[in-house]
């Protein structure tokens, strides 16, 4: 890769104080906006105040008392909104599980993902502050998906969520239906699929009874094995599942699954969620959407429909309903479109939006950090030149973590926003990486 | 003269046919005039007989009145491949390629559409009524195109243009690299098309050196005859091409061999306005929402804001899918245009008037004028927003869609 010119020394000066710098130093107040808490009812000519990345107070003008050092950026006429939580993307040009395997649970999406991957920040462009990344569904397991703050960063640890122990935070993915049938060892009918994971479940079985059998008797304890270590964090419940799954009948294996080995699940893509949204409101699975121009292009996307999310609602399971991009089949950019979609076919605004963030964020067990703008959460928010649903609406600021990653207003980040010459470079440089004098 | 007026009046009423309606709305989008606050428009035979203000056209009793918030004309689809590329994407129904040779302009569209598609009912209830449809730009020269209404159970139902253009592509999607394959680069791509084209040329002297005399006719040759018709500037050459380099050799040929060119994709149209703009080519824009990505890596929303400010005629296009979503809706491409600068009234006639008049169609589609096809699309808001619905789709006065998508 061909170097260029180390940047004068000015510029470098210029990049460490970024305006993402300075809103770690002084408080932030957004004032007059129309602001969407999600958690609440909106507010408007409201105040967001943002420190150290986290939000410290949301409220009206009269409400929230302004610190004598804030920097008060005024937001009149424009809507705030909560960073928008996509659920399943492709973006970071990472594959995980590769062709030997249909089930391969040791498979780490952490060490596959560019982090410098220019579709983060189109991602930022269209208002992703959280992103789950995962391997494709040509998998009945693709192995270990990663939760990311969507922040530009020298490493991919510096983007992950982490569990409670430190450990970097994801579900695993799954799949069934025809994505995952190809020659063996893939299988290639349903009830094949269905046995292969079975298998997989009641072989980590075992060897957690050997492991409980052992004790703190090192000696009698079974071999490392780290595709049993992937499932069995599925089996306690620490990692969720991921699955892609379109048909009624597969959507309905499922839960047959979910239920036999008690694992957490959210059901991906769900084309035919409208079919069966009773048995999947009973069961209390959650659901994460896409919403695509037209059924087909595939047999098993063939009775999309967008009214899944409004059956669903319908049932009274609104929290049950988030989207997702699946970029690249949609476009990260247009994230808020699907939202507008589904409103269309019938969905209430209030979980169109809901659908987007807070629901998403708690299916994701990070509903305590992100997905609303409440006092304490990360201060990840949107400013939108107005109704986050309509199509006229610019995403004009995106903040992760308190720093600002796009601004419409920059030519550069536009150019991601936008595209346009140069546009197609796959990998994109962010301030962190001038200094390095490395071209991108 | 008052008795004149009330006996047409009575005959008319009395022969109501089942192309004969009215449409109400709060706003009625003409596209070729102003915008209309509270008009009708009338539909007699299938033809507009009237638009304007409520006040101002009598509405005949017995006529059927459909009510909307907006009307508008019914949509037109520059580029698309439904009818021909089938929802499933299975084999069975993919009939916009054939692999067997890299030059095929003899494939007739009209051999291929399936008017009962389920893409072909799915885009019209949007509105759309009319779609320039065919060979996928897959292939150098993948085929024919046709122009079809999105209504009937044949091509014969649906079709009023058999053969519109034929369907070139250059860049990536059209070469097959490997031993033995070919066209393997650019540059052979345009070899072999050169060559295709000196073909039909020397097959033309020799029909036009023959006269009336069948003897000395040459053999019939469809590939040919269907190069003469681009040749005899009867039917346009589609060529789809996304690099600045791919759209300046299509200029290129067209210049070299006098045909008409309408240039499609156009994704790096904005570094080579002005040659656009020389040359005078129309131009079918990508989909604002196509993947950028590949050949359209450096595409652009304010493509079509530059091509109006370089008075280049353009269109937008649903384009072709080889997979999920198998078709895209062309007012949802359009709206993302007008979000992105183009505004409403550019982007309403980038899906009307001028689809029409790139397909030769203007004297007949695009606009709600008098004499025009009855074809109108019928909105409950904002055609454009995500939000908005589609709640009828007429085509020359029949109601081909009513409901709610």
């Amino acid at each position: 890769m061909a170097r260029m010119h180390r940047p004068p020394l000015a510029l470098l000066l210029v990049a460490a104080l970024a305006p993402s710098a300075l809103a770690q130093d002084a408080p932030h107040a957004f004032v007059g906006a129309r602001v969407l808490p999600i958690s609440g009812p909106a507010i408007d000519d409201g105040v967001l105040l943002v420190h150290h990345g986290k939000i410290e107070a949301v409220g009206t003008r009269a409400s929230v008392a302004l610190p004598a050092n804030a920097v008060v950026v005024d937001v009149k006429g424009k809507v705030l909104m909560p960073g928008l939580v996509d659920t399943h993307s492709h973006v970071g040009g990472g594959w995980g599980a590769d062709e030997s395997a249909p089930i391969q649970a040791s498979v780490r999406m952490l060490d596959a993902i560019d982090c410098r991957d220019a579709g983060f920040q189109r991602a930022q462009a269209g208002g992703i502050t959280t992103v789950n990344v995962m391997s494709g569904s040509g998998h009945l397991m693709g192995g270990q998906t990663l939760y990311l703050k969507n922040k530009d960063v020298r490493s991919i640890e510096e983007m992950c969520y982490r569990f409670a122990d430190g450990a970097p935070m994801g579900g695993m993915k799954m799949a069934n239906g025809t994505n995952s049938h190809r020659d063996p060892p893939f299988p290639g009918t349903r009830g094949k699929s269905a046995a292969l994971v079975r298998e997989s479940f009641v072989a980590a079985q075992e060897y957690e009874r050997k492991l409980r059998a052992a004790g703190t008797d090192e000696s009698k304890k079974p071999a490392r094995d780290l595709a049993m270590e992937g499932l069995l964090e599925v089996l306690s419940g620490r990692r969720i599942v991921h699955h892609h799954t379109h048909r009624h009948d597969d959507i309905l294996t499922v839960l047959r699954l979910a239920k036999e080995f008690n694992f957490r699940v959210v059901l991906h893509h769900v084309s035919e969620a409208w079919k069966v949204a009773s048995e999947i409101a009973a069961a209390k699975i959650p659901c994460s959407l896409i919403e695509i121009d037209s059924p087909g292009g595939k047999l098993e996307a063939a009775d999309f429909d967008s009214r899944s999310a409004a059956e669903l609602e319908k049932r009274g399971a609104p929290e049950l309903v988030a989207f997702h991009t699946d970029d690249w089949i949609t476009d990260s950019r247009l994230f808020l479109r699907s939202a507008g979609l589904a409103v269309r076919a019938g969905l209430s605004r209030e979980t169109a939006l809901a659908g987007l963030t807070l629901n998403p964020a708690r299916m994701f067990d990070l509903g305590d950090r992100v997905g609303s703008l409440e006092r304490g959460k990360d201060a990840d928010f949107l400013v939108l030149s107005g109704d986050p649903l309509s199509v006229y609406t610019t995403v004009e600021q995106t903040w992760a973590g308190g720093d600002k990653v796009f601004d419409h207003a920059d030519a550069k980040d536009r150019l991601w926003a936008e595209g346009g010459w140069g546009a197609g470079l796959r990998r994109a440089g962010a301030l962190c990486c001038l200094g390095d004098g490395e071209d991108r | 003269m008052k008795l004149f007026q009330a006996l047409t009046f009575l005959v008319v009423a009395g022969v109501a046919r089942a192309q004969d309606l009215a449409v109400r709305a709060e706003r009625v989008h003409t596209v070729s005039g102003a915008v209309i606050e509270n008009g009708v428009v009338l539909v007699r035979g299938g033809k507009i007989a009237a638009v304007g203000k409520a006040a101002d056209v009598a509405v005949p009793a017995g006529l059927r009145v459909l009510t909307a918030k907006v009307a508008m004309p019914g949509l037109v689809d520059a580029h698309s491949v439904v009818g021909l590329a089938g929802y499933l994407n299975q084999p069975q129904d993919q009939d916009q390629k054939d692999p067997t040779a890299p030059i095929q302009p003899e494939l007739r569209a009209i051999d291929a559409y399936n008017a009962r598609e389920r893409l072909v009912e799915w885009v019209r209830g949007f509105g759309v009524t009319t779609i320039h449809t065919g060979h996928a730009p897959t292939a150098l020269i993948s085929g024919q195109t046709l122009v079809a209404k999105t209504r009937g159970d044949s091509v014969d139902e649906a079709v009023i243009v058999p053969c519109a253009m034929i369907a070139a592509t250059l860049g990536a999607d059209s070469r097959d690299e490997g031993p033995g394959k070919s066209p393997g680069t650019a540059a052979k791509q345009l070899a072999l098309l050169r060559e295709a084209f000196l073909g039909a040329q020397d097959h033309q002297k020799k029909l036009a050196a023959a006269g009336s005399d069948a003897s000395k006719k040459p053999d019939r040759d469809l590939r040919k005859e269907a190069l003469i018709e681009v040749l005899e500037k009867r039917v346009p050459l589609l060529v789809t091409a996304q690099r600045h380099q791919d759209i300046s050799s299509a200029l290129r040929l067209a210049k070299e061999f006098g045909f008409r060119l309408v240039l499609d994709g156009a994704s790096e149209a904005y570094v080579v306005l002005d040659e656009l703009a020389a040359a005078g080519v129309p131009v079918i824009a990508h989909a604002p929402m196509a993947r950028f990505a590949g050949e359209l890596e450096n595409a652009s929303r304010s493509t079509p804001l530059k091509l109006r400010d370089a008075r280049i005629p353009f269109a937008f296009q649903s384009g072709y899918e080889a997979y999920v979503p198998k078709t895209r809706v062309v007012l949802y491409e359009a709206a993302v245009a007008a979000a992105s600068g183009l505004g409403f009234d550019g982007a309403l006639r980038a899906i009307t008037l001028d689809a029409a008049r790139i397909l030769g169609l203007e004297k007949r589609l695009g606009s709600l004028e008098v004499g025009k096809d009855g074809d109108l699309a019928l909105y409950d808001g904002d055609p454009f927003e995500y939000t908005t619905h589609c709640i009828a789709t007429v085509i020359e006065g029949v109601v081909v869609f009513e409901g709610g998508r």
